[in-house]
């Protein structure tokens, strides 16, 4: 019977019902999806760094005037006595390039030059096909592994295996696509084809130096002995000035810091804006304090129990934030499959929780409140209540 | 020996502390026998509505003792109180004292779902009222789109579906025309026949001529108490 009563309470104030529910709705949507986009960002960025692997440095020239990193230094990075923990070394060089093939075109951002154990240490495999081999390598042989884009650019449909595409103006044939990569970054991580070092210099670069130099560790435990070893070796030939070196773990432990800090700000945030959220439920249920003591006094009067007038109350208000919470979640759900500034929002089920429990709490307590306040006093009182 | 459906025995309610202090009842003793129909007059701020209100059980004296069909009203609990405001009284409020955006059946319908009677059955005697009080047209219609007239007919039609034993009414014709004022006053001698027990507040001199037995109210002291007739 109660729930009669409440129902057609709520029915009777559609306005007041739909203002509470708004309210409500929006805090709990707004928590959600606040956490969510900054626990996005931060899987965005630790997913961007890992996929660069974790067991590896990465040399890269510093200096302003060109690069001081050669072969020859790259050589001598793979030295088993001074850089025992070094388990493979491969130097690279990128440049853009435009790949050709039968008049369509495309321009890859980063066209790699490199050596075959470079597939391993940058934890890039290759999907089908096969990389190409020392062997190539040495040979200069022009072959190519394209990444996923280009292969679906140049060969929408088709197979691209043992075709051969133009690049700079010499003929290389693709042995070989990469596995895809989820691009959590700002550039696409597929846009991208990788060839013998010698190849690419004699056709693209040219024999100057190299862009960077990947150095990979025995295991993720090594990583740290191997920067300092390859730092020993560098100190041989080059000042210090002119290299830099990039170490992931290092890298992903500073980023995922800064991303927690986000994470934490959005937080707080999101926690202001459901106290907002909260104190305009707290101010609707409060303006109707008035109406609603008159009205139990009436109720009273008409012979309700207490308890039934409780029981009503109690129903509508926490009707009025469950429905408001849940349709709180179901709008930062539906908002989280899309991005919002470049983050795809990944929901924390605990904030879910937080947001449902404190906003039905509030609702709850505010609407409950003042009915139980109201149902104890006499029905005169209440009905003279200003 | 029947014992009186409503006994009041020195009864005061003071309103408000110190200088502001307000002596609205100062000492009311009366008795008012099963059946009887009895009108209290009085001028404004006399403590007719005072007096209504704590006959009602809606609110307490500040000293004396009420007998509501021989029990102590200051001895009920919550949920006894609600029952004999729901099961024996039909209180007519001055101010009418309907509930907001509720139609003018749903506010007649209110006493019977709080005794629990089934939905058809409800309906049934909400619009059976309406029809006494010459409203049924208006049933579906809110408060707020009736005329002053109207909703005091609303009020009267509420306390009297449950068919009370015992109706209070506090001015109940102030805002009626003469028709209208006949028509409810006719509702009022049926009961007064079927054997229920009235007090009706007024002012006007017409209305207190058809009671059974008329009281005169001044300053909180009752000055006259005369039967009209048997
Ligand atoms: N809640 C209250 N607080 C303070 N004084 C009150 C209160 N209710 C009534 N009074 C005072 O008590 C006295 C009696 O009031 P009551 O309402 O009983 O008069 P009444 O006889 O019904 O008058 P009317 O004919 O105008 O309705 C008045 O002087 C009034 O000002
Ligand atoms: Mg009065």
């Amino acid at each position: 019977m109660s729930l009669t009563f409440a129902l057609r309470g709520l029915s009777a104030n559609k306005l007041r019902s739909s203002l509470t529910m708004l309210g409500i709705l929006i805090g709990v949507a707004a928590v959600i999806l606040l956490v969510a986009v900054g626990n996005g960002s931060a899987k965005a960025i630790s997913d961007r760094i890992e996929a660069l692997g974790t067991n590896t440095i990465t040399v890269m020239s510093a200096g302003r005037t060109g690069s001081a990193l050669t072969t020859e230094t790259a050589g001598a990075l793979a030295d088993p006595v001074l850089a025992p923990d070094v388990r493979s070394v491969s130097p690279v060089v990128s440049a853009s390039a435009t790949v050709t093939y039968e008049g369509a075109d495309h321009e890859v951002s980063s066209f790699v030059g490199t050596t075959p154990g470079w597939f391993a240490a940058s934890n890039t495999p290759v999907g089908r096909g096969a990389a190409f081999t020392t062997d190539d390598e040495a040979q200069g042989r022009r072959v190519v592994v394209l990444g996923p884009t280009v292969a679906e650019e140049l060969f929408p449909g088709a197979d691209p295996i043992d075709q051969q595409v133009t690049v700079g103006g010499a003929l290389f044939t693709v042995i070989g696509v990469l596995a895809g990569k989820s691009s959590t970054g700002f550039q696409d991580a597929n846009d991208t084809a990788v060839a013998p070092l010698t190849a690419v210099r004699q056709v693209l670069t040219g024999y100057g130096s190299l862009n960077s130099i990947l150095v990979e560790a025995s295991s993720p435990a090594q990583v740290d002995a191997v920067q300092s070893q390859v730092s020993t070796i560098l100190g041989l030939s080059l000042d210090e000035t002119q290299y830099r070196i990039q170490n992931a773990s290092q890298l992903l432990e500073t980023q995922t810091e800064t991303a927690d800090t986000f994470t934490t700000l959005l937080g707080a945030v999101a926690a202001i804006s459901l106290l907002v959220g909260g104190i305009g439920i707290t101010n609707i249920m409060l303006v109707t304090v008035t109406e609603r003591t008159r009205e139990i006094g009436i109720r009273k009067a008409l012979g309700a129990p207490r308890r039934v007038i409780l029981t009503q109350f109690m129903i509508e208000a926490t009707l009025l934030s469950v429905l408001g919470g849940l349709l709180g979640v179901a709008a930062a759900l539906i908002g989280s499959s899309f991005e919002i500034v470049g983050v795809r929002p990944v929901i924390v089920p605990s904030s879910v929780g937080l947001a449902l429990g404190v906003s039905i709490a509030i609702g709850l307590f505010f609407g409950g409140l003042p009915a139980a306040r109201a149902a104890r006093l006499r029905p005169i009182d209440a009905l003279r209540y200003e | 020996m029947r014992r009186p459906v409503l006994d009041v025995r020195d009864l005061t309610k003071t309103y408000g502390e110190g200088e502001a202090t307000v002596h609205a009842l100062r000492g009311v003793s009366m008795t008012v026998e099963r059946g009887d129909y009895v009108a209290i007059m009085g001028s404004s701020g006399s403590g007719k509505s005072t007096l209504m209100n704590i006959l009602g059980a809606l609110d307490v004296p500040t000293t004396g003792t009420y007998l509501l069909d021989g029990v102590d009203v200051s001895d009920l609990a919550d949920r006894q109180l609600a029952l004999a405001r729901n099961r024996l009284i039909g209180f007519i409020f001055q101010a009418f004292n309907l509930i907001p955006r509720m139609s003018a059946a749903g506010n007649v319908e209110l006493p019977l779902a709080y005794a629990g009677i089934k939905p058809d059955e409800r309906r049934r005697r909400a619009r059976a009222a309406l029809d006494v009080v010459g409203l049924a047209e208006r049933a579906r219609h809110e408060p707020n789109q009736l005329s002053g007239g109207q909703q005091q007919r609303v009020a009267v039609a509420r306390a009297l579906v449950t068919e009370p034993a015992l109706l209070l009414a506090d001015e109940p014709t102030g805002n009626l025309d003469t028709r209208s004022t006949e028509d409810v006053l006719d509702v009022f001698d049926q009961l007064s026949a079927a054997g229920r027990t009235i007090v009706i507040i007024t002012h006007e001199p017409e209305v207190g001529a058809r009671a059974k037995r008329l009281i005169r109210l001044v300053d909180g002291r009752i000055v006259h108490d005369v039967r009209q007739r048997p």
